[in-house]
């Protein structure tokens, strides 16, 4: 039997997937990461994108994250995955929405968060469609 | 028939309101399931993203992120999670009477607070309160998002990092079970060193981009996480204490129904005797 790890896919409203794999592979920030068992400890940001993890018998189920954390251990994946869209305009309009709402004042500052927004929103959007395309290759025709 | 009409309008209306809050008595207790499962599927991420950190923080014993290291109190910041409707019995009442001794504690030091507050019943207690919210979200409904409160924790911590506030606590109320709900003040900010857990392995992580800004996020990410659990956990708490205030109001509806209907039937015999007295009287006064 080949040598498996225990991955944990989690998010903060809910657990995704837990189970033994073969191999990972996820969209890191610097590029896509493959990590087999005993792969040395690491820890590293995710781009929106599809974790791909290799069942026991070479089965491969794609999980969508848009962005997140993984973290690495010889015998144990953790996926920290996010359910927000992420980019620091964002979170800065996010927190700027919150104070606008407290202040109760309703000033213009659509314009540069939409723009984020939209970036964001597109980033998310391609690396679905790419989950999509994968999906749809391997079903039988 | 004195007021005999009356009585039996008010037990109608008494009767619609009985319906009514039973009514809400049930659509409770089946939230409430819905929300206890979303308390016990949020965990897992809290416990890993826990670990991840304390490890971090030990393996990194030379960088202190400043959300780990204590300073000195000029100025407090609360997250506050309240409801955003009532008929929940006393639950946000409590939860405000232990944030005010809270405060008062801070005050009697000189030391000035600032509000976060999630849910309209907190905002409308706090300026009432005349307290300096910053920042709100309101109407997360039953199935709140990391993304709708996203804005809130990040006023707070940038407050933090700006050091106009030096340390963040988090006040929600705790589901124990169904029938208990505790307030609780917790501090999030610093976090509570975790440092009791030795180390015992001498590896480290190798970091992607550098160990810093990893753990900027990941300690940003768990911070959000702490306040989702208590949204949701404030959650569960509103749906119980909901819950058993319906029941009581219906049980009390009953009560009153009851006794409603006894003094409906007094005043009915009492009618019923009159007129009989009245006919007895009237053929005793012709023969």
């Amino acid at each position: 039997m080949a040598m498996t790890v225990h991955v944990d896919i989690v998010s903060a409203e809910s657990e995704i997937f837990s189970g033994l794999a073969e191999m990972v592979v996820a969209p890191a920030e610097l590029g896509d990461i493959g990590i087999m068992p005993r792969h040395a400890p690491l820890v590293t940001k995710l781009r929106p994108g599809e974790v791909r993890v290799t069942h026991p018998g070479g089965e491969e189920e794609a999980f969508y994250v848009s962005g997140g954390m993984i973290e690495v251990q010889p015998h144990v994946v953790t996926v920290l995955s996010d359910t927000a869209l992420r980019a620091h305009d964002l979170d800065e309009a996010a927190a700027m929405a919150a104070k606008e709402s407290a202040e109760r004042a309703l000033a213009d500052r659509q314009a540069d968060i939409d723009e984020a927004a939209a970036r964001a929103q597109l980033a998310q959007a391609v690396a679905q469609l790419q989950a999509l395309q994968r999906l749809r290759r391997k079903l039988p025709r | 028939m004195a007021g005999g009409k009356e009585i039996k309008t008010k037990i109608r209306s008494v009767q619609n309101t009985q319906k009514i809050t039973r009514a809400m008595e049930m659509v409770a207790a089946s939230k409430m399931r819905k929300a206890q499962e979303r308390m016990q599927a949020a965990r897992p991420y809290a416990v890993k993203i826990r670990n991840v950190i304390a490890h971090l923080a030990a393996a990194q014993a030379e960088y202190r992120h400043p959300f780990l290291v204590d300073r000195e109190v000029r100025r407090v910041g609360y997250i506050v999670v309240s409801t955003d409707r009532g008929l929940c019995g006393g639950l946000n009442s409590n939860l405000f009477r232990a944030l005010v001794q809270d405060i008062d504690k801070w005050r009697r030091e000189g030391i000035e607070q600032d509000f976060c507050v999630i849910g309209s019943k907190g905002l409308g207690f706090l300026r009432r309160f005349g307290a300096k919210v910053v920042g709100h979200a309101t109407h997360l409904g039953d199935t709140p998002s990391v993304e709708g409160l996203i804005g809130t924790v990040k006023v707070m911590l940038d407050a933090f990092s700006e050091g106009r506030i030096d340390r963040l606590y988090l006040v929600y109320n705790d589901f124990v079970n169904s029938m208990t709900q505790r307030p609780v003040i917790e501090q999030v900010v610093p976090t509570p060193a975790s440092a009791e857990e030795e180390v015992k392995h001498h590896w480290d992580y190798i970091y992607e981009p550098e160990a810093k800004s990893v753990l900027d996020d990941l300690l940003v990410r768990y911070i959000e996480s702490l306040v989702y659990q208590a949204v949701v956990e404030n959650g569960a708490s509103e749906q119980a204490a909901r819950m058993v205030a319906m029941k009581a109001a219906s049980d009390n509806a009953g009560n009153l129904i009851d006794q409603l209907e006894l003094a409906y039937n007094k005043a009915r015999q009492a009618a019923i005797t009159q007129e009989l007295s009245e006919i007895v009287g009237g053929a005793a006064a012709l023969g």
